[in-house]
């Protein structure tokens, strides 16, 4: 029932932030959030019948945490993510196509079939990039920072990473610098509590891995990372503050995978009925298309054949990228020097 | 002719940079107030601010992850890791990030950085200040790796690394930091992966990387008196390798000697050999190729004891003399 997902308080205290963001935002966030699990279902299907090969991190249950950030965001802002990171390049404006032939090792893929799906970037659009190596993009952004203070522009540079970064000790590093320097970063912590098949409890023995903000004097907030609008409320707040100089934020965002770690995960650190309850009581997409259908923003057949749309374009995607040619053997060493 | 320290010359070469493009800059541990470990960066502080010289926290991985994200976003950072040692804390964000970043990406981002280290033995310093590890960034597609071997070259490969659009390991020699030599005042660049033959000799090709072609050139001079002429190579940048002088050279003398301070186990040297062996200059070798390198064991605090870790100017006499004279 819709009233067990969306409770009156939650449409009380987005009244205001609804009145903000307008109608049509809502609607956009649906409809990515609606594409980028199509996405990511149809990947993990190519993946089954043996079309996609490798491995891939599903984000499946984690997408208002995407949306939300990246609408937070202005053009010419800098992005760095992390391997399960399909859904923050769709949120960012990257085309579903490129991305699906970058899956398939395609020459039109993102990267010219030569990074996969835990590597695709999109340079033009400032994304740079999801990294293989936990925490290896956060002390990146460092220097995205230090390079946005040197050029005096007014970007600002989002770095997502999930709660096994938090760990290493490239986070605090980059945390220290960040916070010495007053750098416009965006530390947002895409907590999905479990580092591989390692729960947060077990991995911290901080409840909120926000808290950890205090020990480098910067403002750290904990959202609900299923609750698009809560995440975009905490973004924008910290791209704010970092475009007006003030430095850096770390926020994190609670979410839940749907699907295990990678494509060998048999899951036996947890059991189904934990999965089943995050799908069923604060599945972000249902909580988004209750809130739209509730706050009379849509129909209930207006926010469902949102989902209709996001399959066709996957539909194309995939198209796109079986008609896609492979690259040529005789490229294979270009792009390793400049 | 105006001569500089190698250490001075690097400092020229990193004022002139900054002076010539506002988007490079320096970053590390000490390099402001302090001037550097070895005085590299002094004064280059009340030239270009606290902006523009960059004194971080000790936070090594964080030094290379800014200069990644700097370099990826339109700047030239160069950074400096204190000692050649501390490089080890960087290993992810430089052979993982660094180096990989454009391949993966397909060709569509470039990183333009210089990563300044000191490296190797001589100051009593022990096994965690005296490292020479140059060949781990040399097994890393998607590095350069750069070593001068004197104040000239210093300069100018500085400058040339600086301009290069690739992650360049600019590895130096703590020894040669007060060597002097001639330094032009002009910006002049010296091409990356070009090797150089230093000096001209008959007998033996002696291929030479950092400290060791002076030991190399000192050994030359000895040997000359007997009549003895060594041929000194310094490849100068290891990768990507210049080797068509070496085997040139090789084919010329029929004798190669390769001196490298790193241990002999896995080292440079060993990419030489396969290269003279395994190519047209295998006919016109008249004795077996040797390696003249570190003993396999870190570097030892006695200064006896570390003075016979690494190959010194008596070894290299020793060896090319056996090897000119048929020993082998």
């Amino acid at each position: 029932m819709a009233n067990e997902r969306l409770m009156p308080e939650m449409i009380q205290r987005y009244h205001d932030i609804i009145e903000t963001v307008g109608p049509e935002f809502l609607k956009e966030s649906l409809q990515t959030m609606h594409t980028i699990r199509a996405f990511e279902e149809r990947a993990e299907q190519l993946f089954s019948l043996g079309r996609v090969h490798g491995t891939m991190h599903l984000s499946i249950g984690q997408e208002a945490t995407a949306v939300g950030a990246s609408s937070a965001m202005e053009d010419g802002d800098y992005l760095l993510n992390h391997h399960r990171g399909h859904g923050h390049c769709l949120a960012w404006g990257s085309d579903a196509s490129r991305m699906m032939a970058e899956f398939m090792g395609k020459e039109t893929g993102y990267c010219r079939g030569r990074g996969g799906s835990m590597h695709i970037a999109d340079v033009e659009s400032n994304n740079l990039g999801a990294n293989g190596i936990v925490a290896g993009g956060v002390p990146l952004s460092v220097g995205v920072g230090l390079s946005i203070k040197m050029r005096k522009t007014d970007q600002v540079c989002l770095v997502i990473f999930g709660d096994g970064a938090a760990n290493e000790g490239a986070f605090h590093e980059a945390l220290n610098m960040a916070s010495i320097w007053d750098l416009p970063i965006i530390f947002l912590c895409e907590n999905n509590q479990y580092a591989m098949s390692m729960p947060m409890p077990k991995a911290f023995n901080v409840e909120k891995i926000s808290t950890r903000a205090t020990a480098y004097n910067i403002p750290g907030i904990t959202v609900d990372g299923n609750d698009v609008l809560a995440v975009y409320e905490a973004v924008k707040t910290a791209a704010d503050r970092a475009r007006r100089g003030e430095g850096p934020s770390l926020v994190e965002s609670v979410t839940y995978r749907y699907k295990g770690h990678s494509k060998s995960d048999k899951q036996a650190y947890r059991t189904r009925e934990e999965v089943q309850d995050w799908q069923d009581n604060r599945d972000p997409i249902m909580r988004l298309s209750d809130l739209l259908v509730t706050a009379g923003i849509t129909t209930q057949a207006e926010a469902d054949s949102m989902r209709d749309t996001a399959l066709k374009i996957i539909d194309d995607a995939v198209e796109f990228s079986e008609n896609s040619a492979s690259p040529d053997l005789a490229s294979i060493a270009e792009g390793v020097y400049a | 002719m105006r001569e500089l320290t190698y250490a001075e010359a690097l400092r020229e070469g990193l004022r002139q940079a900054m002076t010539t493009d506002p988007n490079v800059f320096v970053i590390g541990e000490d390099i402001g107030v302090y001037g550097g470990a070895f005085g590299v960066t002094a004064g280059l502080l009340s030239e270009f601010g606290e902006q523009r010289v960059i004194d971080t926290p000790i936070s090594e991985a964080g030094i290379a992850g800014a200069c990644i994200g700097a370099a990826l976003t339109g700047m030239r950072p160069v950074g400096e890791i204190q000692f050649m040692d501390f490089v080890t804390l960087t290993m992810e964000q430089i052979v993982l990030q660094a180096a990989k970043v454009r391949f993966m990406f397909g060709g569509k981002a470039s990183v333009p950085m210089v990563l300044r280290m000191p490296g190797g033995s001589g100051t009593g310093a022990a096994a965690q200040h005296s490292e020479s590890l140059e060949n781990w960034f040399v097994h890393v597609p998607g590095l350069k790796v750069v070593m001068p071997s004197s104040p000239y070259d210093a300069k100018g490969l500085l400058l040339a690394a600086i301009d290069d659009n690739n992650p360049v390991i600019f590895v130096e020699h703590k020894l040669l930091y007060k060597t002097k030599g001639h330094v032009p005042e002009e910006a002049y660049r010296l091409p990356l992966s070009q090797t150089n033959i230093v000096r001209e000799g008959k007998h033996l090709t002696v291929v030479a990387t950092s400290i060791m072609v002076n030991r190399a050139l000192a050994a030359a001079d000895e040997l000359a008196k007997e009549g003895i002429e060594l041929e000194i190579i310094d490849p100068r940048t290891l990768k990507p390798l210049d080797d068509a002088p070496i085997i040139e050279s090789v084919k010329k003398t029929g004798r190669a000697l390769i001196v490298h301070e790193a241990v002999e186990m896995g080292g440079f040297g060993g990419e030489i050999v396969a290269r003279i062996a395994g190519g047209e200059a295998f006919d016109y070798l008249e004795a077996p190729v040797r390696r003249l390198a570190a003993l396999d064991i870190p570097i030892p605090y006695n200064r006896e004891l570390e003075h016979h870790t690494v190959p010194q100017t008596e070894s290299i006499i020793v060896e090319a003399r056996k090897l000119v004279q048929g020993a082998y």
